[in-house]
């Protein structure tokens, strides 16, 4: 039986099937019935594991997945109803002896997968929970397996998908695409969990390479089914999927290090994926056919500098430095500030950039954000001021909880020369 | 050379726990467990056992499940051509199993020629 094999199962098969199946079939059994839902899917997956691993792969997996998911969510859901005393009559449909037919009436999988991400994305949810529940049942992540990608505890993971849940399950409970206005609201919560589900991914650093690229890999997917969708799409999202692409094209050369304009310049730009910089830059031309200009816009109009700029020294600063005002004009943001004091280091020199820092317009943010310490850090050293420089790195380490980035911060710190003021 | 059963026991508790990520992760390991086995022409069959059954007393009385002593259902086994119980031993010591906590019993096939 050889050939029926795990090779047929691409990567994250299993990981996607869930996702694809509680997508499916809480679209027929409703979103109240989530949870018994989500242990069906998880019951079935394991009946694969145990079948499969002597028997080899079935001609069609997805469909026996989900003859089999499908049948034990009925089981339940009768089971449930008996003891109720109820009849079942939240089973919906007839049934039926062919899998292929039952296909069918639930619909595609990637029309299910685009109403779930708009149940998950309800901006009456907290975002951070609305986010946890799309890394769950959209993405098939587990609670630990979100605890870890996310760097926040595992109970706070738990907390924040009970808080959807249990919103989802007092609303709609068959939720129907939402349109005009509404989809324009929805979308605006959509690219929201998108954009920190990328950044979970992008920014921290993990003893998991593969978590990090699963997340981004996913938010990009996720991306995907909107765009090559039916719906109309605004330049805000075409922004964001292009901004995704452009970062996510510079991820091979980002290993073992953190994200920001701060170590672009140690990055070998060959192993820079440059399908992604050319579909990203397919999607910013999209972007800008509705004339809308959003964050989304122009932090893709920064990413684009970067993925085409054959070196660090022939990068366009002053481009950029005019796109972070204009950040700045559309909102004001700490971050931006810093980025735009980075850019301004790289134009008139460390103590300009220096100086820009010190007047970020928000107190704590030194206290909050350790990145930029390791920004003053770095400038601190460019600008020749070598305990200074020690000091701000040491504080970024104190403040990191991530074991990469601190081994990068204790590399940074004991390659200051000593005895130097 | 003598045939000899490999029975898997039990790592319900951490099967059930396993996210679809490392169902898959851990599904590989069986597939590169028996292929393994097949590429050197030891790998005899085997198949995997549903829960659940039945057990039938000398009283013909008849029970839910496996016989009561151990609580860990056999959830498979595999039958191996090596020369000796060792190297059974051996290859079992590979089954993947045994990282989700279950066991692995192994049993001789008795042959008349044997004897």
């Amino acid at each position: 039986m050889r050939g029926t094999h795990i090779d047929q199962l691409f990567s994250h098969f299993f990981r996607h099937e869930y996702g694809r199946l509680v997508s499916i079939l809480t679209r027929s059994f409703g979103v109240s019935q989530l949870d018994l839902i989500e242990d069906a899917v998880q019951m079935a997956l394991l009946e694969a594991l145990e079948t499969w691993a002597l028997r080899g792969v079935p001609e069609n997996p997805a469909a026996w997945l989900f003859r089999v998911a499908k049948n034990k969510t009925i089981d339940v859901i009768r089971r449930e109803a008996m003891v109720r005393r109820r009849t079942p009559d939240a089973i919906m449909y007839q049934e039926s002896g062919r899998s292929d037919v039952s296909l069918e009436v639930f619909g595609k999988g990637e029309d299910g997968l685009l109403r779930m991400m708009f149940a998950c994305c309800d901006p009456s949810i907290p975002v951070a929970s609305q986010v946890a529940l799309t890394l769950k049942t959209l993405c098939g992540f587990s609670a630990k397996e979100i605890a870890s990608a996310l760097l926040v505890s595992i109970e706070s993971v738990h907390k924040r998908i009970q808080r959807a849940k249990h919103y989802l399950k007092g609303h709609s409970d068959f939720n129907e695409i939402p349109t005009g206005r509404d989809l324009d609201g929805r979308m605006v919560s959509v690219r929201k969990v998108l954009y920190l589900l990328f950044n979970g991914g992008y920014a921290s650093s993990h003893s998991d390479e593969h978590i990090r690229r699963d997340l981004c890999e996913e938010a990009i997917r996720l991306s995907r089914l909107s765009i090559e969708s039916s719906l109309k799409i605004v330049g805000a999202t075409w922004a964001l999927h292009a901004l995704m692409l452009l970062q996510a094209a510079r991820l091979s050369a980002r290993v073992g290090t953190h994200g920001g304009i701060i170590l672009l310049e140690d990055q070998d730009r060959s192993l820079w994926d440059t399908d992604l910089i050319d579909e990203g830059i397919r999607c910013i031309e999209r972007s800008s056919e509705t004339g809308d200009v959003t964050t989304y816009h122009l932090e893709a109009a920064i990413a684009l500098h970067h993925c085409t700029s054959p070196s660090v020294e022939e990068t366009d600063w002053e481009g950029i430095l005019n796109l972070y005002e204009m950040l700045l004009d559309l909102q004001s943001s700490p971050i931006y500030e810093l980025n735009r004091a980075i850019v301004l280091a790289k134009i008139k020199g460390p103590n300009v950039g220096i100086k820009a820092i010190r007047q970020i317009n928000d107190p704590y943010f030194l206290q909050k954000y350790h990145w930029a310490n390791v920004a003053l850090g770095q400038l601190f050293f460019d600008a020749g001021n070598i305990n200074a420089a020690r000091q701000a790195f040491e504080s970024a380490l104190a403040k990191t909880e991530s074991g990469q980035e601190k081994e990068l911060l204790r590399k940074k710190i004991s390659s200051l020369p000593v005895g130097e003021s | 050379m003598a045939e000899y059963l490999l029975m898997f026991r039990g790592g319900d508790e951490k099967r059930k726990k396993l996210s679809p990520n490392e169902i898959q992760e851990h599904m590989q390991k069986w597939f590169d467990w028996v292929d393994s086995m097949r590429d050197r022409k030891i790998y005899q069959g085997g198949d995997p056992l549903e829960g659940g059954g039945k057990t039938v007393k000398p009283d013909m009385t008849v029970t839910d499940g496996p016989f009561t002593e151990s609580k860990e259902l056999i959830g498979g086994y595999i039958v191996i051509e090596v020369g000796s119980e060792e190297e059974a031993v051996g290859e079992a010591k590979n089954c993947p199993v045994l990282s989700i906590d279950g066991t692995v019993e192994v049993r001789t096939i008795a042959d008349i020629d044997r004897h």
